[in-house]
């Protein structure tokens, strides 16, 4: 079966053009959806299982049905803070089919009753943002957007907002402390933002993979959309293969694809000579996997938790055997220590503390219970935070040492890489 | 030393003080308007002149610039070279790479080179893993990289 849904015109440069994009397919969907009940539409997607593409997976159609039922303004906001190290997938929608993100918006508009949207689009992507700007006007010069919207009696403003380098804006929250012009600090929930959200009123966050994705079970009923991937996890995703295979880049598979198929196949496989030797899944806060995890993994929400890590944002990060683990975790603890709001003590502390701890064992002065305090740390940064990075600054330092702990040993025995044989420094000049 | 914005900021200024449902929203996009201006950093005069302008206390406004790495609190050189250093780019040699490019520079992280021409500095993650390592240079991204491509991008930039 074809698999292709999202992808299936990002080769044809027109498909960025409102006209070569109403050439293949574009607006239809909308036209369709206009004359469909709102509550139908909910129903739909409710019914086609899509989960959220931004990194938790939770199911949309659920989260559109936390919203009050009638009366008050509400929001629509689209993520595309596209931080999550390993993730360029939402750039790639947003350069070659900024259309099919706004029809895929309008039409989640109209169905939760939105009378506007913005999407947040990290302040580094300028080229995404000003093809967006253009598709915006394009939309509203061929009335699909503004007042009565294609002679429906709908009216939808949509406009893009830019970010200013902070991944802490990336969760919904945040995003929604940058919007209201504040530091993007995340805020506690509940109130989740279904309830009370943007200017305290009820906001749908959800991801441009999602809200694209949208447009497609539209098109095909949710029975079809479920034709791909597995029951609890449906539809096609884009998967962002990167680090050391031959061929990176996006990559749109159903659901429940093997990932050694991913690398080897889409991905054409290891560089000459050397031999795999870990995956991050999910984003670079997804806990690794050993070689051998993923010959039996399948890119699914329920497998990779299964195995104990996540299918995240769908970023798959790939490690080879020339790789060391222990300088591959200090970068990673770095961003997080880099990114933490500091709002949360276990999280600002413990993040100071991981990179602190990692870094000492790469500048070769570490000691064996270093080890250990790594653990402890890390530990006691899980769930007693406001918002989920203080989690996923842990859980890659979790499975590097447990997975990886010869490594680790090696290097505070001997003051350098067990893989590289040299010390940090020698290493990187 | 004050800093004021030219006629054209100010009724950019005006324009995203008006175009979303707070003022307060306003901030970021202003603080890009004005440290375009200021060549490229934003100090306290600046956050003074957007106060006095969009009529919001300098505190405010402050507390927003300092959250934000978009937004320069030193000088930085004409062409602003930022290297990522996250993982995917670091799994393709992006800290060697962006070593090189300060040696070849002459010049050290995040300072001014004396010609006043760069700043090179290691950043997180732009969402360009696929086509790693790579560089952003202003607003714009340069792709899969080589020690060589990247000096001579650099060296051609006018
Ligand atoms: C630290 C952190 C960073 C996040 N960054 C992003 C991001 O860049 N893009 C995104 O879509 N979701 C991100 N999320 C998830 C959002 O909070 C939210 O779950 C998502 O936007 C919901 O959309 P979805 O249901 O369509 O996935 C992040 C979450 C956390 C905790
Ligand atoms: S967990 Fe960390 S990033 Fe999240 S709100 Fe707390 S301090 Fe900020
Ligand atoms: S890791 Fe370098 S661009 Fe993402």
């Amino acid at each position: 079966m074809e698999s292709k849904l999202l992808t299936e015109f990002y080769h044809l440069d027109e498909f960025r053009g409102i006209e070569g994009y109403k050439k293949n397919g574009g607006y239809v969907e909308l036209a369709k959806a206009l004359k469909m009940q709102p509550q139908q539409i909910i129903d739909e997607v409710k019914a086609s299982g899509l989960r959220g593409r931004g990194g938790a997976g939770f199911p949309t159609g659920t989260k559109w049905s936390f919203l009050p039922k009638n009366g008050e303004p509400r929001y629509l906001l689209c993520n595309a803070d596209e931080g999550e190290p390993g993730t360029f997938k939402d750039r790639l929608m947003m350069e070659r089919a900024p259309h099919q993100l706004i029809e895929g918006m309008i039409i989640s508009a109209f169905a939760i009753g939105s009378k506007k949207s913005y999407i947040y689009v990290r302040g580094e992507y300028h080229y995404p943002i000003s093809v967006l700007e253009k598709a915006i006007r394009e939309a509203y010069d061929a009335g699909l957007l503004g007042k009565n919207i294609l002679g429906s009696g709908f009216d939808h403003d949509m406009d893009v907002y830019s970010g200013a380098g902070a991944y802490i804006c990336g969760e919904e929250t945040g995003m929604i402390s940058s919007l209201e012009g504040a530091k993007g600090q995340p805020k506690l929930k509940p109130p989740f933002p279904a309830v009370q959200g943007y200017l305290r009123k009820p906001t749908i966050v959800n991801n441009v993979e999602t809200l694209a994705a949208v447009k497609y079970i539209i098109r095909d009923g949710a029975a079809a959309y479920r034709k791909h991937g597995t029951e609890k996890s449906p539809g096609t995703k884009l998967f962002s293969l990167s680090g050391n295979v031959m061929k990176p880049g996006n990559y749109e598979v159903p659901l429940a694809y093997p990932l050694i198929d991913l690398i080897n196949k889409e991905g054409g496989g290891m560089k000459p000579g050397r031999k795999l030797k870990a995956v991050i899944p999910g984003g670079s806060s997804a806990p690794v996997m050993t070689a051998a995890e993923v010959e039996k993994a399948t890119l699914d929400y329920e497998c990779l938790a299964g195995m104990g890590t996540m299918l995240g944002s769908g970023a798959v990060i790939v490690i080879d055997d020339s790789q060391c683990m222990v300088d591959m975790l200090g970068v990673l603890t770095h961003f997080y220590h880099h990114e933490s709001c500091g709002q949360c003590t276990p999280c600002r502390e413990g993040t100071g503390w991981l990179n602190k701890i990692v870094h000492s064992i790469l500048e070769g002065k570490g000691r064996l219970q270093d080890i250990e305090l790594l653990e402890k740390v890390a530990d006691n940064m899980k769930g007693r935070t406001i918002c989920a990075l203080s989690d996923a600054a842990a859980l890659p330092v979790l499975s590097f040492v447990s997975k990886f702990r010869d490594e680790f040993e090696f290097y505070v025995r001997e003051g350098r890489s067990k893989v590289k044989g040299t010390t940090y420094a020698e290493m990187h000049h | 030393m004050s800093f004021n914005l030219s006629e054209e900021g100010i009724k950019k200024v005006k324009q995203e003080l008006s175009r979303y449902e707070t003022k307060e929203s306003a901030i970021i996009p202003s603080l890009y308007v004005a440290q375009k201006e200021n060549n490229g950093w934003v100090n306290n005069d600046v956050i003074h002149a957007l106060s006095k302008v969009m009529d919001i206390p300098a505190s405010k406004i402050n507390e927003v610039f300092k959250f934000y790495t978009m937004f320069n609190q030193k000088k930085v050189g004409k062409f602003h070279v930022q290297v990522c250093t996250n993982i995917s780019c670091a799994l393709n040699g992006s800290r060697e790479l962006a070593s090189h490019i300060c040696r070849e520079l002459k010049t050290k992280f995040d300072e001014v080179t004396p010609d006043g021409r760069f700043t090179v500095s290691k950043v997180e993650c732009l969402g360009s893993c696929g086509t790693a390592p790579m560089m952003q240079v202003n607003d714009k991204y340069y792709e899969n990289l080589t020690h060589e491509s990247a000096m001579n991008l650099l060296r051609g930039m006018k």
